[in-house]
């Protein structure tokens, strides 16, 4: 093996590497905020509109993301939506994570005790307080692991926003492949740098719950 | 002495698809006394407490609290939420698994309701969180977390929730039934003070001796009927009606050794 061609690529890499970091964060932070809004919605809206976003969640889940990102890139520009190769990747992303958000605090809303929303709404506490005050705090406690798996899942479709060319992490490594044939290196490179990515995320994640499951568990 | 409320229920009937929960039932409670609940389990008790905060929607039928309907406007027309919570605001509620807010302290529980409902400073609220807590007798346990507390503490820390809220009514709905047996006395000697102290209380219980002792009246159910509602003596040691004849029989049974 040849690792000679990293000091030329080195910084292309990094700047790769810091394009999919932020594609990654960007579009985990979106993808779950537009998920929290569906979830909500399907919780408390009327019959017909929790219908409409179910057709919602059931296309985006049921179509694979490198068609999606094609129709919004490619497609996009005749319906009169033009973007850049970024804010159509990062676009592309919330929209792609947004129903396996919703559905993963749909549960998490779900494993909120019933007789605990009761408690709040008996002493006459308005819907509002109790989803920030009750449902929110502990239903993301019990999504907070299915969370931290998907955006782990998450990191690795960055990469296919290379194919309309945003400049991230893999696109870095193709081209450098491609100038200098180093093949093997070069997707070793790749899976390293996001083996790093995926074991802190998880890491962080390990941390959180410990941190905010603390009171929650029985201790005798 | 406080402010206390009375209820008068009205041919009050609930159904779940077809299977009818209540059957006509009629219930006066006045101001300051204190209503016991029996009856065999899923004879309707629980449903008829609860819907006297409206928990539990009412198919048909009246629940008035001091004369003012509940859940409803007119019949068949929904109360708005605005409305329903501030008569609910006076309605205290105990429930079965306490269903304290896992989350926060038991400090934060009780001023929780406070400073959302009332509109209380924070400050004020956790006073008045604290004067609740000591009422129960858990001021030193202000600051832990439920699951730090037993489930008697817990179930005392729930009672505060209420009754910092100053209702007029209190609604208890199996409040013992999910305890170890040595942890129901300090619970129903919280409760018994709150009767002392002439709160409008309606208990969903298997405390016979509760019921006997502390009751002003005692209903029996059975199969979603209030099958008669009569002084505790009249009820415990003189029953007529052979349906509760019965029932207290399987209970002595079991409780006799």
């Amino acid at each position: 093996m040849d690792w000679s061609m990293l000091q030329q690529y080195g910084p292309s890499l990094l700047k790769g590497f810091a394009n999919t970091i932020v594609c990654w964060a960007l579009g985990t932070v979106f993808g779950m905020a537009l998920g929290l809004v569906i979830a909500l919605i399907q919780r408390y809206a009327p019959r017909w509109v929790t219908w409409i976003i179910q057709v919602y969640i059931e296309v985006i889940r049921g179509t694979p993301f490198l068609v999606q990102l094609f129709v919004l890139y490619y497609g996009g520009p005749l319906i009169g939506l033009r973007l850049d190769a970024l804010p159509a990747g990062l676009l592309g992303l919330t929209i792609y994570g947004s129903p396996y958000f919703a559905e993963i605090f749909r549960s998490g809303f779900r494993a909120v005790p019933d007789g605990q929303i009761e408690a709040a709404r008996a002493i006459g506490m308005a819907e509002g307080h109790i989803v920030r005050r009750i449902l929110l705090p502990l239903g993301l406690v019990s999504a907070l692991p299915a969370l931290v798996n998907f955006s782990i899942i998450l990191t690795k479709e960055t990469v296919i926003l290379s194919i309309i060319t945003v400049p991230e992490l893999l696109y870095q490594v193709q081209r450098m492949s491609a100038e200098t044939f180093r093949y093997v290196e070069a997707n070793l490179v790749l899976a390293l740098f996001f083996w790093g990515l995926v074991e802190t995320i998880s890491r962080v994640g390990h941390r959180l719950e410990a941190r905010i499951t603390k009171h929650l568990i029985e201790r005798t | 002495m406080l402010a206390a409320s009375s209820v008068e229920m009205r041919k009050v009937n609930k159904f779940y698809g077809k299977f009818q929960a209540l059957k006509d039932v009629d219930l006066s409670i006045l101001p300051g006394k204190v209503t016991c609940l029996i009856g065999p389990s899923g004879s309707g008790k629980s449903t008829l407490l609860r819907c006297i905060n409206f928990l539990e929607e009412y198919d048909s039928g009246e629940v008035r609290i001091d004369g003012q309907l509940i859940g409803y406007e007119a019949p068949n027309k929904k109360m708005s939420g605005r409305k329903l919570r501030e008569m609910r605001r006076s309605i205290g509620m105990v429930f079965q698994q306490f269903n304290l807010w896992p989350h926060m302290t038991a400090k934060e529980n009780v001023a929780e309701g406070l400073i959302r409902v009332r509109r209380m400073s924070k400050a004020d609220a956790e006073r008045r969180a604290v004067e609740a807590l000591a009422k129960v007798g858990l001021a030193d346990k202000m600051a832990n977390h439920p699951s730090r507390l037993s489930g008697g503490q817990q179930q005392r820390v729930a009672i505060a929730r209420a009754i910092a809220m100053e209702p007029r009514l209190m609604l208890f709905d199996e409040p013992t039934s999910a305890l170890d047996p040595e942890l129901v006395g300090e619970v129903l000697s919280v409760m018994r003070t709150l009767a002392g102290e002439g709160m409008t209380m309606v208990v969903v219980t298997h405390e016979m001796g509760f019921a006997a002792h502390v009751a002003d009246q005692v209903g029996f159910m059975e199969k979603g009927e209030l099958v008669g509602v009569d002084s505790p003596d009249r009820i415990l040691h003189h029953p007529q009606d052979a349906r509760i004849q019965s029932f207290l029989r399987t209970y002595h049974e079991r409780n006799s050794f």
